[in-house]
């Protein structure tokens, strides 16, 4: 497989009439690790959202390709079969459908009619995942997120990536609600998925989980769009100086994106 | 106020039938008095299912001799459900109301447990059919109990004595080809005895518009534990009247898992009495309405000892044109101290022709009780569809396994691996159509 690429360039989105995002540009390859940091409300979740398609978001303008192709205009499901995958900050709760069934049909969907994957193959190949994440294996026959634990929920959104193999993995606030060993667990599985074949997207509001899935590059969001990048140093001055020294340099006072442009 | 009757259901019908089966006279005495009681009393009203125009007794009734051993007319898939297990294997098969196949393993009968058809139990065990029959559900309760009392014909008889625990569930299948049907299920389940019971009822026709007027009574003893399954599929020209009733005595449980697969109208009443202390009973429940059919659900536990616990789960899918009740009603009687009742009613709407109605009712006569309900109708949720989804798979996958999650609670409760899967099928066959 070659070296994947997202690539997103100006993109403008509202929700429910009100507009979110305000023209955000970003470029995610292979083996890259960008981190997305910033305040709460200025649109991060929303650019996850709209990267997987949700119905909800709608795109006024910009685009959006992998590796060339139109994301945009592919539905939800054709997008995490051409390899996007998106770590739910808040994930769904499918009572009555096994871990196991659901992961075994996506993992079937992606590879389609008459190449089903082989039930002791699939088992096989859980159970390893799991062990790696150090989850129970009674997990596997539990109903999707049903009475998880905010921590097991989150083990579970990285067992699904390691699982689907995405080409382009955005991690909404994996870390919150997470313990420090779950936090290192959770790392760990990232790390284990990272090189040339997979780009990650992480979005997060602390530097801790920086110090152990290392980004190459550290992006700031406010008003709903990206208004610094720069190297790990970056989150490190957050970390320690908070937000307002940016804030003042670039003459923001709300940096939510309810402010009007 | 009109009463309806079938003039062809006389005092002439009943005895001849009685006759035939050489009943003794006190069960001709009961018939009589419920045949008056029949037709006198106007068709029932229940809060919100107006049933005047369905029909509860046009057909044509008919007395059948059993045919033992004749294999010939057993479904394939019905043959695959009770061979399981060759060796356990515990089967009454009636067509109508004949007795066609029935097994019992050696060691069961050892052991003192009776399974044979009512009609039989009637004549080898008159005194412990007297004792129980219509005494959970009365006779005169109502117009259909008082027909079915009047002219019950089929149906099964279990007796399990004390201490005896059966590993294995008992079956029973009923094949419907002729238009009137009442069977009666009458199971005693002697103290901290152990058993499930399976019990299938389908229609072979889809021609013959069926009625179905059955009653179940199950008598649990102390310390007892019995698990009752059933699944009904009568097609789109008939009608299932099911009342099911449980006494409970202390330290007794029962659960129900009911299938409620009918393509034609269908009045289930369901209600176990929690009698003594501690006594306990599980409701489990499914619906599918399809097509323009109508369907009345209840299902109600009474808490008259203390320590008692329930908990109720009725689901249903409404689709098409189908209109359903689903009434769950925990009664607390005044003495039912600490006892705790938990009920949900949970109906997907497929359809916006489609109505559903979840009324959770508390009747509340104990103050210290814990008495909870939830009700929920609506459309799949869209988040969880687009969740799914952001994994790969395409949204009518994505609804299909969400649809069939919500019925897997009361699914994986059906004990028997083959009457699962026969209730996968109709379940498929009911939301594809
Ligand atoms: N589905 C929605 N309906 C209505 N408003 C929405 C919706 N999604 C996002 N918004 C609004 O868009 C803005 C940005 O929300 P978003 O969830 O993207 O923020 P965020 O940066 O992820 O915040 P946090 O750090 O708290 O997770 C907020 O004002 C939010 O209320
Ligand atoms: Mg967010």
């Amino acid at each position: 497989m070659s070296q994947p690429k997202l690539t997103i360039e100006d993109l403008q989105v509202s929700v429910e009439g009100k507009k979110i995002l305000k023209g955000l540009s970003l470029e995610i390859k292979g083996g890259e690790v960008h981190a997305i940091m910033g305040p709460n409300g200025t649109g991060k979740s929303t650019l996850a959202s709209t990267l997987m398609g949700h119905p909800k978001y709608k795109v006024e303008s910009g685009s959006v390709t992998l590796n060339g192709e139109n994301v945009l205009e592919m539905a939800t499901d054709e997008r995490a079969r051409k390899g996007i995958f998106l770590a739910m900050q808040y994930p769904s709760e499918i009572s009555g459908v096994t871990n196991a069934d659901f992961l075994r049909s996506a993992i079937n969907a992606r590879r389609g009619e008459g190449n089903e994957i082989s039930l002791i193959k699939f088992v096989r190949e859980m159970e390893k995942k799991m062990s790696f994440l150090e989850m129970k294996e009674s997990f596997a026959q539990r109903y999707v997120n049903e009475g998880f634990s905010g921590g097991e929920k989150k083990r579970n959104e990285i067992l699904q990536m390691m699982m689907l193999k995405p080409q382009i993995a955005i991690l909404d606030e994996i870390d919150s609600g997470l313990d420090i060993d779950a936090l290192k667990v959770v790392a760990k599985g990232v790390n284990e998925m990272k090189g040339p074949e997979m780009g990650v997207l992480v979005i997060t509001h602390y530097q801790r989980l920086l110090n152990y899935i290392k980004p190459d590059y550290v992006h700031i969001m406010m008003q709903g769009r990206i208004v610094r990048s720069g190297g790990p140093e970056l989150a490190e001055k957050l970390e320690a100086e908070g937000y307002d020294w940016i804030k003042e340099e670039l003459g923001i006072e709300d940096e939510t994106v309810s402010q009007r442009s | 106020m009109s009463v309806t009757i079938n003039t062809n259901f006389d005092e002439n019908l009943v005895t001849h039938l009685s006759n035939v089966k050489k009943e003794p006279e006190w069960m001709l005495d009961i018939r009589l008095k419920a045949l008056e009681v029949y037709k006198q009393l106007p068709i029932p009203r229940f809060e919100k299912t107006r049933i005047d125009k369905w029909n509860i007794d046009q057909f044509e009734f008919f007395i059948d001799e059993g045919d033992e051993g004749n294999q010939v007319d057993i479904p394939e898939d019905i043959r695959s459900m009770i061979d399981v297990n060759t060796e356990n294997r515990s089967v009454i098969i009636q067509r109508n109301s004949a007795l066609v196949h029935h097994y019992l393993p050696k060691s069961l009968g050892d052991q003192g447990v009776i399974f044979t058809t009512l009609d039989n139990a009637l004549q080898e065990y008159p005194d412990l059919v007297k004792k129980y029959f219509m005494n959970a559900v009365k006779f005169d309760e109502n117009k259909l109990t008082a027909l079915h009392a009047a002219l019950w014909n089929g149906g099964v008889f279990l007796y399990v004595p004390k201490n005896v625990e059966i590993e294995f569930p008992l079956q029973s299948v009923y094949l419907a080809e002729k238009a009137g049907l009442l069977p009666h299920v009458l199971i005693i389940a002697e103290t901290n005895s152990n058993l499930t019971f399976v019990d299938y009822r389908f229609s072979t026709d889809h021609n013959v518009s069926y009625i179905h007027n059955g009653v179940v009574e199950v008598y649990v003893g102390e310390g007892a534990r019995v698990r009752f399954a059933t699944v009904h599929n009568f097609n789109k020209n008939s009608y299932d009247y099911s009342y099911r009733r449980a006494i409970v005595k202390r330290n007794g449980r029962i659960e129900w898992v009911m299938g409620e697969m009918n393509f034609g109208n269908t009045i289930s009443n369901n209600t176990s009495l929690l009698k003594d202390s501690a006594a306990s009973a599980d409701i489990k429940s499914i619906f599918i309405g399809t097509g323009r059919q109508k369907a009345d659900l209840e299902s109600k536990v009474i808490h008259e000892g203390d320590h008692t616990e329930s908990k109720i789960l009725s689901r249903g899918i409404m689709l098409d044109q189908a209109t359903a009740i689903f009434n769950g009603i925990t009664k607390m009687e005044k003495g039912a101290v600490k006892s705790n009742a938990e009920q949900a009613e949970n109906i997907l709407m497929l359809s916006k022709e489609a109505r559903g109605d979840a009324n959770p009712i508390l009747l509340i006569d104990e103050h210290d009780v814990m008495a909870g309900h939830a009700a929920s109708a609506g459309p799949v949720n869209q988040n969880d569809i687009y969740y799914l989804m952001s994994r790969g798979i395409p949204k009518d996958e994505a609804e299909r396994l969400i649809i069939h999650g919500f019925l897997a609670s009361v699914v994986s409760r059906i004990p028997i691996e083959g009457l699962q899967e026969q209730l996968e099928k109709l379940i498929e066959r009911k939301l594809k159509r």
